[in-house]
């Protein structure tokens, strides 16, 4: 399991290569992939659905429990079935879709590294490991939004879905690791055998809200939905593979997953299902004043995540059962719609419901995949969606308060699929420019297999999806057996009686299309209100505090930067001191004699005197005057070569500072008194910092000198009776290498800049 | 009490040369540089011991000096500690000459922007 997980990664590294050679048919070599990842998927189906869970495991960072584990189980088989055989046919469609685009390739591996993370996330047993394919589909998606890079609106729609979904991201991942360290365990096998063991857990609320908040961010519930529509500015197979299919579905993946574990409480259907039905609602809502294809897909794609969230909030049998059969459904008849919105759009250039017509002349295949997904999607009997809608209705049947919400977006998904997949191919003339064509047969493909499963579902629902939704149901109500029967038609029931009433409304409502739009473009400012309007000041605060704190710590004045740094070192230093309540005690105490007593003053004298002087010569005496006390100081405490040292270093340097000093105009500080005694202030605080230290320095010995080494190996080793010169050359010769590198990278840069100078003499 | 006494020293280096990288004249600037250069070596050279004053060289004669000794390894990073400076001095000196001249100033505030 490893190896499929990898092989979309490793195939989406190869395929820049590939491109190389084979130009744009390296894409439909990049569909192989998916495809034989779907046969994998399919062939170890019998030995997932007799109960087996497959697993395996290789070791990665086994320091901090995170190892590469896989385990296949009924929810995850369903899953990795749809990622890979839609991942297939939407690759193929791509092939066709961005014929002549040179970035084609990049799309399609972009599309492969997703489904390669998607696969990890719905296939992954560790926690943590299943935390960082999710994001990686957040990251893999931002690629993909934002593919139209050149467009404004891509590149905020892409940020935006990846700033939200990030977030969220965040959020898991403190659940997750809660959750591993409450359960004991990362690892979603064992956990799963504890079954329903941390309900009673003190941490359950904690753990909850923020699982929640990760999944419901990912798969677009309200609050978080906005994202979802904004993210259609992808390229249309993106938007079906992703956004409709896939990627929005991961939320619902981790609620399913989790349900033994964490469902079953009072807080858990009571969120799921307000959350749910509030997200229903939005959708419908929303979707009501849109006339854009990709636009009125969306918002019905908010609504059916909500109907997912709300089943298994409700968590009976029946409704997870109808949970899973409804996802397989709106899987098929959704990618399939977008899909073909994809065919439109791309042959007449034309976007809006309202000037599409008359098209099943010049594309009838596309035309009959449209209108079987359309029928299925309102639900119209021998649909896969007909019997998805049954069960979904027979599960609510019993709870008012749910029931009302479904049969509102059951009536909504009726008057969509109606506008979406049926509308453009009827009679009627679309204002386009230029006659539309079929689409080739590469973008036909996934219209005509999705449509075809659509009907499969439809007519033999036992036989086609059964044995898959029956393992599925079975894996999130933790291993119970879950006896599905799926049937064409149940004959006269309460539910089917409700469908009926559901398809006449609808009906009655695409009659009233007209008004409907109307009222729902009345409705349009009131989205300035929702949470995209908050999103964008969030932003925009985010932005201006990022200003703000640039222009106070990174103000370009050296000024700044020095009592930044400055007051940074006495704050902390002056907190460590306050914490801990030590002083210096002296240990050490060598007696003062008089010649460092003079020295001493000197130095401060000198160091004064720099502090004042009005004229550049006497600063650079006063600093000389320091030098010279300082190799003073060295001599009289037994360091000959460090005073050597200095003394020529301080010759030097009185030379090149008088000689450079020349060529300024003034002394002069262009500070006012406020400025000066300011500066003051933080320059005194440094020194009295710097002298504490230096005593507390006098009182620590970390660790045990190792002068003695030196001492007793300079000669035997060293072969020098001077001990600082063989510590210099010979012990730590790396160290004075590194050193005389560092000033010879000094040294030509001085020169390389003086040369530029008189350079710009010369042209002056 | 030369430790006090140097730690005193040490502080007044730092203070003086703190005041003077916040002025805004270039001159002042590199000044100040070299006085906490001071500071900091004689920092490292107090924290390392003042009590003997025996210089770390081993006498003709004998492969093992007569302890106590100073500690040799204060002296060799200060050491290099000095050379550095002197090559940041320098470095220092010629960048902001040359700041001076394409900006036509020595005001520390009026050279902000980085492009041009």
């Amino acid at each position: 399991m490893l190896y499929a997980v990898m092989s979309g990664f490793v195939a989406a590294a190869l395929l820049p290569l590939l491109h190389r050679f084979l130009g744009e048919r390296s894409s439909l070599v990049a569909a192989v992939v998916p495809l034989a990842l779907t046969v994998w998927f399919a062939t170890s189906f019998p030995r997932v659905a007799s109960g087996e869970v497959l697993v395996s495991q290789s070791s990665w960072l086994p320091e901090i429990h995170l190892e590469l584990g896989f385990r296949l189980d009924g929810l995850s088989l369903l899953f990795a079935l749809l990622i890979s055989a839609i991942g297939a046919l939407v690759i193929l469609y791509t092939s066709a879709y961005l014929h002549g685009n040179p970035r084609q390739h990049q799309f399609v591996s972009a599309t492969l590294m997703f489904m390669a993370s998607m696969l990890g996330v719905v296939l992954a047993d560790n926690l943590v490991l299943l935390f960082i394919f999710w994001e990686l589909t957040s990251f893999t998606s931002y690629l993909l939004i934002g593919f139209d890079h050149e467009k404004e609106e891509s590149r905020k729609a892409a940020l935006q879905a990846l700033l939200v979904t990030g977030l969220g991201g965040l959020f898991l991942l403190a659940g997750v690791l809660l959750l591993g360290t409450a359960a004991g365990s990362f690892s979603l096998s064992e956990i799963l055998r504890a079954d329903r063991a941390l309900a009673g857990h003190a941490d359950y609320p904690v753990i909850l809200g923020l699982i929640l908040v990760g999944a419901f961010s990912k798969s677009a519930q309200t609050p978080f939905h906005f994202w979802l529509p904004n993210a259609m500015q992808a390229p249309t197979p993106a938007s079906a593979y992703l956004h409709s299919s896939t990627m929005v579905k991961a939320g619902v993946y981790l609620l399913a997953r989790l349900n033994p574990v964490l469902g079953g409480t009072e807080a858990w259907i009571g969120w799921l299902t307000a959350v749910g039905v509030l997200t229903l609602l939005t959708g419908a809502l929303m979707a009501s004043a849109q006339v854009y294809l990709k636009r009125l897909l969306a918002y019905t794609t908010v609504a059916a995540l909500g109907f997912m969230v709300m089943l298994l909030g409700i968590g009976s049998e029946r409704a997870v059962q109808a949970a899973v059969v409804f996802l397989m459904a709106h899987a098929c008849y959704k990618a399939s719609l977008f899909l073909v919105a994809g065919i439109i759009t791309h042959e007449t250039g034309e976007a809006d419901v309202r000037r599409l017509g008359g098209l099943l002349r010049f594309m009838p295949v596309a035309g009959a995949c449209s209108v079987v997904a359309a029928v299925s999607m309102a639900g119209l009997p021998l649909s896969f969606g007909f019997v998805a809608k049954e069960l979904v209705y027979a599960s609510v049947l019993d709870r008012f308060l749910v029931f009302i919400p479904a049969v509102a977006a059951s009536l909504l998904f009726v008057v969509v699929a109606f506008q979406v997949g049926i509308k453009p191919f009827l009679p009627g003339s679309s204002d386009s420019s230029g006659t539309p064509h079929e689409a080739p047969p590469a973008m036909l493909a996934g219209p005509v297999i999705l449509g075809l499963a659509c009907l499969a579902g439809g007519f033999f629902p036992q036989a086609f999806a059964g044995a898959l939704a029956a393992s599925a149901a079975a894996a999130i109500q933790g291993g119970l057996v879950s006896e599905v029967d799926l049937q064409a038609w149940h004959g006269i029931t309460p539910e089917s009686v409700a469908s009926a009433l559901t398809l006449m409304l609808g009906v009655a409502a695409v009659f009233a299309t007209g008004h409907w739009v109307r009222i729902g473009s009345a409705m349009k400012p009131l989205a300035n209100f929702g949470p995209d309007r908050v999103y964008v000041a969030k932003l925009k605060g985010l932005n201006l505090l990022a200003v703000w704190q640039t222009r106070v710590l990174q103000s370009g004045s050296l000024r700044r930067y020095v009592a930044i740094i400055v007051l940074a070192m006495v704050g902390l230093f002056g907190l460590s001191v306050l914490r801990s309540g030590e002083l210096p005690i002296l240990n050490r105490n060598t007696p003062l004699t008089l010649p460092s007593l003079i020295l001493g003053l000197l130095i401060m004298l000198g160091a004064i005197g720099s502090m004042i002087a009005t004229s550049r010569i006497s600063a650079v005496a006063a600093l000389g005057v320091v030098g010279f006390c300082v190799s003073l100081i060295y001599v009289l405490h037994g360091a000959p070569d460090l005073a050597m040292t200095q003394l020529v270093v301080e010759a030097l340097g009185a030379v090149l500072l008088v000689s450079a000093f020349l060529n300024l105009p003034s002394f002069h500080d262009r500070k006012r008194w406020v400025g000066r005694f300011r500066d003051a202030v933080v320059a005194i605080l440094g020194g009295l910092a710097m002298t504490l230290m230096t005593l507390m320095a006098n009182d620590v010995q970390l660790a045990p000198s190792i002068a003695h080494y030196f001492a007793e190996t300079s000669v035997l080793l060293g072969h020098g009776r001077n001990i600082v010169n063989v510590i210099l050359v010979d012990f730590r010769a790396l160290d004075t290498l590194g050193e005389i590198t560092v000033l010879a990278i000094a040294g030509a840069s001085a020169v390389a800049l003086l040369k530029l100078r008189m350079a710009a003499k010369r042209r002056s | 009490m030369t430790e006090v006494f140097l730690s005193l020293v040490i502080g007044v280096l730092y203070a003086a040369g703190l005041y003077l990288m916040m002025c805004r004249n270039i001159a002042k600037f590199i000044i100040g540089l070299g006085l906490i250069g001071h500071g900091a070596n004689l920092l490292i050279f107090t924290a390392a011991g003042l009590s003997t004053q025996r210089a770390p060289i081993v006498p003709e004669g004998v492969t093992i000096p007569v302890v106590p000794i100073v500690d040799p390894l204060p002296q060799a990073l200060i050491l290099t500690a000095i050379v550095i400076g002197f090559g940041l001095t320098a470095f220092v000196l010629v960048l902001f000459l040359s700041a001076h001249e394409v900006e036509g100033t020595d005001d520390l505030e009026k050279m902000r922007s980085t492009d041009q």
